[in-house]
């Protein structure tokens, strides 16, 4: 913010700057709320209303301050006048805004002119006369003696220094219910504190050195070929992206139907033709959708592999199951899957094979991984692209529908009356296919 | 005595600059294979339309600071959380780090969780939770439950119900325990574990049914603020982002650090995969949203604007990763290309800082939550 502010009072590319007028005297070195705004706009290439914004922003934190209505910071983008506060009242110079000078302010407005303290600030002043009753006489005096010295400077000078107090007093105790602009999350003030603590170890070092060696072994991948993939992803998913491309029928939000939810549901007979194309992208995206995967699974019937997705289910379940549960999962799916003779066999090359049931003697819950990485590739690479050339696929894209776009409505202001739906909460469990029994697809018999 | 700790001095300054040394090196291979910039390559691609995105739902019944939010998988269903304000001042509660503000009365707050059907924008639970801010929660997969937690340093899991005469504060299981604040948290791919991260420096893997810890993750030099679950086939690496100004990403398995990431300036909020799950995105205290690539080991993107001085505090793609949300603390939503590096539109609306912002999970819309006491729901 200090950065824009200095730069706004450059004598030859700020903010124009001229001597306002104030009732009779004359301030020097003033701006205009329209000036402000107009430099913004100019300076930044925004619009006029970003820069009403950003300059409001400036305005509540008190870097520039308005000379006539002192109450309210808020940036009037006309005729108004205003002036940039100096640096000593900014608050990034963490000037700690004790009670004491707090007290000594309130005093001083007291004693200029009586009754001009509004309500919160009487309030503050009596708690703060409580609370410092010991220190009260050398505030009054603090108070007394600048009171003084200010009246010996022209009216003009002793106007902007009272502003730029109140703007400063208004930042740092603002009234109740106004947002305080200073208000920061807890907590991280512990950052600095205990970044300083961990340098100082050496082995805070030791872990660098040690990732660093590591990093340098690692292989790169050519900037221009990961670029061009993100352009081939957006590309490719741009049309089904609600927010960029919309949505058909409609976007719920916008026209509060809920068509196009109920007609996307996890599971339903007839999905839309954009999600049967993006069952093509990836094998991870036919996977993630229930009624991809069922179709999926169907395929792979026909084809007496079924129990390879089966495999792969249980192993997902086993690894993201209760830490409880893990023995008896690992020993399910080995009754079912690996055991010699198991009823729902599957083909593993015999190295990992071995591994497996090496590891199974000491069950954890990534004891299956390398298994379920194999199958998961012979799956990926091997029925996945077979499932997209079979006619069943193909049949499942003719099928799909796209759905036709909501007509808009004729009296935009009648508002549909907007369905709840169930919550998640109160549906029951669903079912998760266990090792145990598997869905009731057609697989092969061992 | 004396030259014992001289000679740790040595053996610490030694190591610092091997440590220098050796980063230098990594940057320098990391520079090596940077033959094209990203905007270079994006020329070719079609410029957006203008976007209009307006408010299309405000939730308002959260009668402080909202912090947090999480979507159901329902896609019309969220949880947020915030700081609560309950009664007038009772107690002086003192900072424990005396910040130059600490003097002014504090009154005590709860923190509140609410569970809404924002389509209609119906609340449908409610819990008070007994410590003053909640900055992190997370909604099941299942949707039958949710995660919250903040100064009380722990994580808790409230099932969802809607029987009456049950109080959920009753239900609700205590799963992490940190030695400082709670400030993210997430499920995995099931009800059964939450990754959390911490002011305490670390992120860790719980197991919900038992609380016990599966996996801790150290390596950051500072509060942990954020972190993300990898969208991989393999489902097993998270980023996390902290105080220390490092993007680290974690196998968690084994529980190492495979890269990190350290260009940003300040603080990052927040971190946000792209939906390929080949890279991801920061929010940063410096203003600045970045594009780190996984595979190029590198810093691909900056998204930044000279009228934009305030710091991003929640970063989100859509759908398809060519648009990046970003809230920011002067109260505005910025909208980035992804591809282009320039800003697409700048939307006004709350009245106080961004805290929160979350892409739903079918793309539809977003829902940003703020310090203005609300949530909105865009489209």
């Amino acid at each position: 913010m200090e950065r824009v502010v200095v730069s706004m009072q450059d004598p030859d590319q700020g903010v124009k700057m001229r001597s306002q007028r104030l009732l009779v005297t004359v301030i020097p070195h003033a701006v205009t709320g329209g000036d402000v705004v107009q430099w913004l706009t100019q300076k930044f290439c925004i619009s006029e209303e970003e820069a009403r914004h950003l300059g409001a922003v400036l305005v509540q934190h008190g870097y520039i301050y308005p000379l006539r209505d002192p109450r309210s910071l808020v940036l009037r983008p006309d005729e108004t006048p205003y002036r940039f506060q100096t640096p000593y009242f900014w608050t990034s110079t963490l000037w700690p805004a004790a009670e004491l000078d707090y007290a000594i302010y309130l005093a001083k407005k007291n004693i200029r002119k009586q009754g001009t303290l509004v309500d919160y600030e009487k309030e503050c002043y009596d708690r703060l006369h409580t609370k410092i009753n010991h220190a009260w006489d050398l505030v009054l005096m603090q108070a007394r003696e600048q009171l003084r010295a200010a009246k010996q400077r022209r009216k003009g000078d002793r106007l902007v220094i009272a502003c730029q107090e109140q703007t400063y007093w208004l930042v740092n105790r603002p009234p109740p219910g106004a947002p305080s602009v200073l208000e920061q999350s807890p907590g991280r003030g512990s950052c600095a504190a205990s970044r300083v603590h961990m340098t100082k170890r050496g082995d805070f070092y030791k872990q660098e050195i040690e990732y660093c060696r590591r990093a340098l072994g690692r292989t790169r991948v050519k900037s221009s070929v990961c670029l061009e993939a993100y352009l081939s992803f957006c590309g490719q998913r741009g049309p089904h992206d609600p927010l960029v491309s919309g949505c058909l029928p409609s976007n719920p939000w916008i026209s509060d139907d809920d068509a196009y939810w109920v007609m996307n549901a996890p599971t339903v007979v007839a999905p839309t033709k954009l999600r049967v194309e993006r069952w093509g992208f990836s094998f991870r995206e036919l996977l993630e959708d229930p009624v991809g995967r069922a179709h999926f699974m169907d395929f792979l019937g026909k084809e007496f592999s079924g129990e390879n997705l089966s495999f792969w289910e249980a192993c997902e379940e086993l690894r993201y199951g209760a830490q409880a549960q893990v023995p008896t999962l690992v020993d399910a799916v080995y009754q079912q899957f690996l055991a010699p003779g198991a009823a729902r066999w599957v083909n593993i090359d015999s190295r990992t094979m071995e591994r497996t049931l090496e590891g199974l003697r000491q069950p954890h819950r990534y004891v299956l991984d390398d298994a379920q990485l194999h199958i998961y590739m012979l799956m990926k690479k091997d029925s996945y692209p077979r499932f997209l050339k079979s006619d069943m696929y193909k049949g499942l894209l003719a099928e799909a529908g796209i759905p036709l776009e909501t007509k808009k409505r004729v009296f935009p202001f009648s508002r549909r009356p907007r369905h709840s739906s169930p919550s998640p909460a109160l549906l029951p469990t669903p079912v998760e296919p266990t090792a145990a029994g598997g869905p009731g697809g057609g697989d092969g018999v061992a | 005595m004396a030259t014992e700790a001289l000679h740790e001095n040595e053996t610490l300054a030694s190591l610092k600059s091997e440590a220098e040394s050796l980063k230098g090196k990594l940057e320098e291979e990391r520079a090596k294979l940077h033959d094209v910039e990203l905007h270079q390559v994006a020329e070719r691609v079609e410029a957006l339309g203008q976007f209009v995105m307006k408010t299309r739902r405000t939730l308002k019944g959260h009668g402080n600071k909202v912090l947090c939010m999480d979507w159901c998988k329902d896609k019309r269903r969220i949880v947020s959380s915030s700081q609560e304000c309950k009664v007038e001042i009772l107690r002086l509660h003192w900072d424990i780090q005396p910040l130059p503000h600490s003097l002014r009365f504090f009154s005590w707050k709860d923190g509140k969780v609410i569970v809404w059907d924002s389509f209609t924008t119906n609340k449908e639970h409610a819990v008070t939770m007994p410590c003053t801010w909640v900055m992190a929660c997370a909604y099941a997969p299942s949707g039958c439950a949710i995660a919250c937690g903040g100064l009380d340093n722990k994580c808790s899991v409230y099932p969802l119900t809607f029987d009456k005469n049950e109080n959920m504060a009753a239900k609700k299981k205590s799963v992490a325990m940190h030695t400082n604040y709670l400030s993210a948290c997430s499920f995995t791919n099931s009800d059964m574990q939450i990754l959390t991260a911490s002011g305490d420096g670390t992120c860790a893997l719980w197991d919900v049914e038992s609380g016990q810890l599966l996996q801790s993750f150290h390596g950051h030099g500072a509060d942990v603020l954020c972190l993300d679950l990898a969208p991989s086939e393999t489902g097993n690496t998270f980023v996390s982002g902290g105080c220390d100004k490092k993007a680290m990403v974690w196998d968690m398995r084994s529980g190492q650090c495979v890269q990190a990431f350290e260009t940003h300036e300040s603080d990052i909020n927040s971190v946000r995969y792209y939906p390929s799950g080949d890279a991801f995105a920061s929010g940063s205290d410096d203003a600045t949203c970045r594009l780190y690539d996984l595979r190029a080991d590198r810093e691909v993107a900056i998204y930044s604007k000279e009228s934009i001085i305030f710091g991003a505090s929640s970063v989100d793609f859509s759908l398809s990763g060519r648009l990046l949300f970003a809230g920011y603390n002067d109260y505005t939503i910025n909208v980035w290309d992804v591809l282009k590096g320039s800003r697409v539109s700048i939307l006004f609306g709350h009245e106080n800082r961004v805290s929160t912002l979350r892409v739903s999970p079918d793309g539809t819309a977003f829902c940003s939550g703020s310090w203005d006491h609300t949530l909105r729901v865009w489209a």
